[in-house]
């Protein structure tokens, strides 16, 4: 039996199909068929699915979201949205849909090859196709494949050979539910030509009280020595959802470095795949949630060591309060060639009410003998020696545990070279620590 | 003149009022009592050592005047300032003025000393309804304290202890002791783990804040700390007790004959 969400997005699809004329039948749409045909296989996952054994969408599966990307956000409703000296390219999409009205792009178009996904499929399919859902797999991922099959609009970012953005990129998805629940499926596309360099920015927020579902994918390729800051922010509202995939391919040489925030949401699932394709590649993981109140956080990230002599390296941090769960899984594969790997993990927690939990799995699977791999997870409360040193000194309990919070936090926000967006981080998340 | 006259009287050494009364003070971690009765009062520009041999219960008087909540009080009463200490929470110790060198000073990452300290000097006089410090006079006094305990500017910028040697960690403690200016600093084994030079500096940092209006409780293992600080009073605590209190001279004759007849006195009692 189908439910209302599941029927709702198969009849969207439909009707999205019928205005298509001639592009139903290119390459990329037969892509999006195939993927709704698997959608409408498997179902929106459950926790009998081991990759969602913590993580229940059941109750969203049962939600009604308005598809249709409308939204009377105006210039007038950036003013709470602001980001204090933030400059670079800034995009802003409401409620699915590119604001061109918003947005400024200040790098030059020698550098920085930016559009919509929208109007990139419009002037240059071809090129879309090359890379759309060539690296993020839809099989066994309900919400990848709901993606690829209704993905209509997101980023397209090039960067061609030997050059560096020296401006970062920063993508606002907002999403406007003060009128009606919203669901919205953006798509990014991020390629790193040889030796080229991009800082990007995802950035997510939800206005109004109803609710909202953002499920979103950003495909990733890096050239040969390309270099990529990835940055994921979440700051949304209480009944937000968010579900998102960060697929990255790295060939020979390149370094990627993601640091991904949750600093509020209903439910939020990350999954971040890095697929290590070629040699001496370098991944960074970084990343931070502080959840309280019955707010969950479930990141799963992957990283596949597919070639020799690469070097991965992830700190999750998370602090939970409240009636908070979270979720921490993180893969490493190392392939039988994959010999001279080095991998390491490490998810560290703090857990400050007695009705918050965590649950963390490490899993390593490693295929080759000469191989240096680490992993390790810690749960426990705030330090009561390190409280009683600070108190010793005059300063409050109450402040004393948002101090040593703070700077557990700190060493992942750290990794943020925005300064103006870790500055802004640093206060909400000073805030959010405080409450 | 009247107020100018009391002015006086309270500078004068020879008006010492009383700044600590510990009376009967017992106390016990989990079911094992430590201190079992522990009678001692602190005047104001005095320095008294409390030694004693290992497990006698120096550094559980130490962390219960500091209200580390690990020990249970389980009797007596002690009086700091006309205030019954234990009402207090370990913040408003601070902040009415008492100050613990840790004998192991915890390491926080990501905590800097400098902004640490401000936070606690600034937390310190809202207690005491006073304007928070300005960011020059607090490099002022940073400066001067810095001096004072021979230590780097680049240390304190660093995460509070982490990666300190024993020496600079201890070092580290006196600093802030001289910028919080306590009334009542407790020096907890300061001397454990240190070298002569190190114990030196440490020692005149204390030194240097010797006042008439500051008291200075140093718990020792060893003599040689006192060779530095010289106290006006020496306490032998034993199984949980004050078993012997005399001049700096009591200090010298512990270590000659080490422990062990004060042991054999009280056994034999």
């Amino acid at each position: 039996m189908m439910n209302d969400f599941k029927s709702q997005l198969v009849s969207a699809f439909q009707v999205s199909e019928t205005l298509l004329n001639g592009a139903a039948e290119l390459p990329l749409h037969q892509i999006r068929r195939a993927a709704l045909r698997t959608f409408e296989q498997i179902g929106f996952p459950t926790i009998r699915h081991e990759e969602w054994k913590y993580s229940s969408v059941a109750a969203l599966a049962k939600e009604t979201f308005d598809l249709s990307g409308n939204s009377r956000f105006t210039a007038d409703d950036l003013g709470p949205l602001h980001i204090p000296n933030l400059d670079g390219n800034i995009l802003y999409f409401v409620n699915g849909r590119y604001r061109a009205d918003l947005s400024r792009i200040v790098s030059s178009p020698d550098d920085l090859i930016i559009s919509s996904l929208a109007e990139a499929l419009k002037a240059n399919p071809d090129e879309v196709g090359t890379y759309f859902s060539r690296y993020a797999d839809f099989q066994d991922n309900a919400f990848t494949a709901l993606n690829t099959a209704l993905a209509a609009d997101g980023v397209f970012i090039r960067v061609p050979d030997n050059r560096t953005v020296a401006e970062p990129v920063i993508v606002r998805f907002m999403v406007d539910t003060r009128e009606q629940n919203h669901a919205i499926h953006p798509r990014n596309l991020i390629v790193l030509g040889q030796n080229a360099e991009l800082t990007v920015a995802e950035s997510f927020r939800t206005l109004g009280n109803g609710k909202a579902l953002t499920n979103i994918v950003t495909e990733i390729v890096l050239g040969r020595d390309a270099r990529m800051q990835y940055y994921k922010v979440q700051n949304d509202g209480d009944e937000a959802h968010h579900i998102g995939t960060t697929q990255v391919q790295q060939a020979d040489n390149s370094h990627f470095y993601a640091t991904t925030v949750t600093l509020n949401g209903k439910f939020v699932r990350n999954n971040l795949n890095i697929v290590l394709n070629g040699q001496h590649c370098e991944a960074f993981m970084y990343g931070l949630y502080i959840p309280n109140g019955r707010q969950h956080v479930d990141n799963h990230t992957l990283v596949d060591h597919a070639t020799p002599n690469c070097y991965s390296n992830e700190l999750y941090k998370g602090i939970l309060g409240d009636r908070s769960t979270g979720v921490f899984n993180g893969k490493i594969y190392v392939r039988p060639d994959a010999q001279k790997t080095n991998a390491y993990q490490s998810c560290k927690n703090v857990v400050t009410s007695p009705d918050a939990s965590m649950n963390t799995k490490p899993q390593l699977e490693i295929y080759a003998d000469d191989v240096k791999c680490s992993h390790g997870t810690t749960t426990g409360k705030l330090n009561d020696e390190a409280l009683f040193y600070l108190r010793s000194r005059g300063i409050p309990l109450a402040e004393a545990k948002t101090i040593l919070m703070y700077a557990f936090a700190e060493e992942v926000l750290s990794h943020i070279k925005i300064e103006p967006i870790r500055a802004y981080l640093s206060d909400i998340v000073r805030e959010k620590l405080a409450m | 003149m009247y107020l100018l006259a009391t002015f006086a009287a309270l500078k004068s050494p020879l008006y010492q009022p009383t700044m600590l009364t510990i009376s009967n003070l017992q106390a016990a971690i989990g079911d094992k009592q430590i201190l079992k009765g522990i009678n001692l009062t602190v005047n104001a520009g005095e320095v008294h050592a409390i030694m004693g041999p290992n497990g006698s219960g120096k550094s559980t008087l130490a962390n219960v005047l500091a209200g580390r909540e690990d020990y249970e009080v389980t009797g007596g009463s002690v009086e700091f300032d006309g205030k019954n200490l234990f009402d207090l929470s370990p913040e408003d110790r601070a902040a009415e003025g008492i100050f613990l060198a840790f004998q192991y000073p915890i390491e926080i990452p990501g905590v800097t000393t400098v902004n640490f300290l401000k936070t606690a000097m600034n937390q310190i006089r809202k207690y005491r309804g006073q304007e928070p410090m300005d960011a020059v006079q607090f490099l002022k006094r940073m400066k001067e304290k810095m001096a004072l305990v021979n230590i780097d500017q680049s240390l304190l910028s660093r995460s509070l202890n982490e990666g300190f040697s024993g020496g600079e960690k201890k070092r580290n403690e006196i600093f802030q002791m001289a910028m919080l200016e306590p009334k009542l600093a407790i020096l907890d084994e300061t001397d454990s783990g240190l070298d002569i030079d190190a114990l030196r500096i440490v020692a005149e940092g204390v030194n240097k804040l010797r006042s008439p209006e500051r008291a200075t409780i140093v718990v020792t293992h060893y003599q040689r700390l006192l060779d530095h600080i010289v106290p006006d009073y020496v306490h032998v605590l034993y199984k949980g007790r004050i078993v012997k209190s005399g001049p700096k001279e009591l200090a010298y004759e512990l270590e000659e004959k080490g422990y062990d007849w004060i042991k054999a006195e009280n056994e034999a009692a």
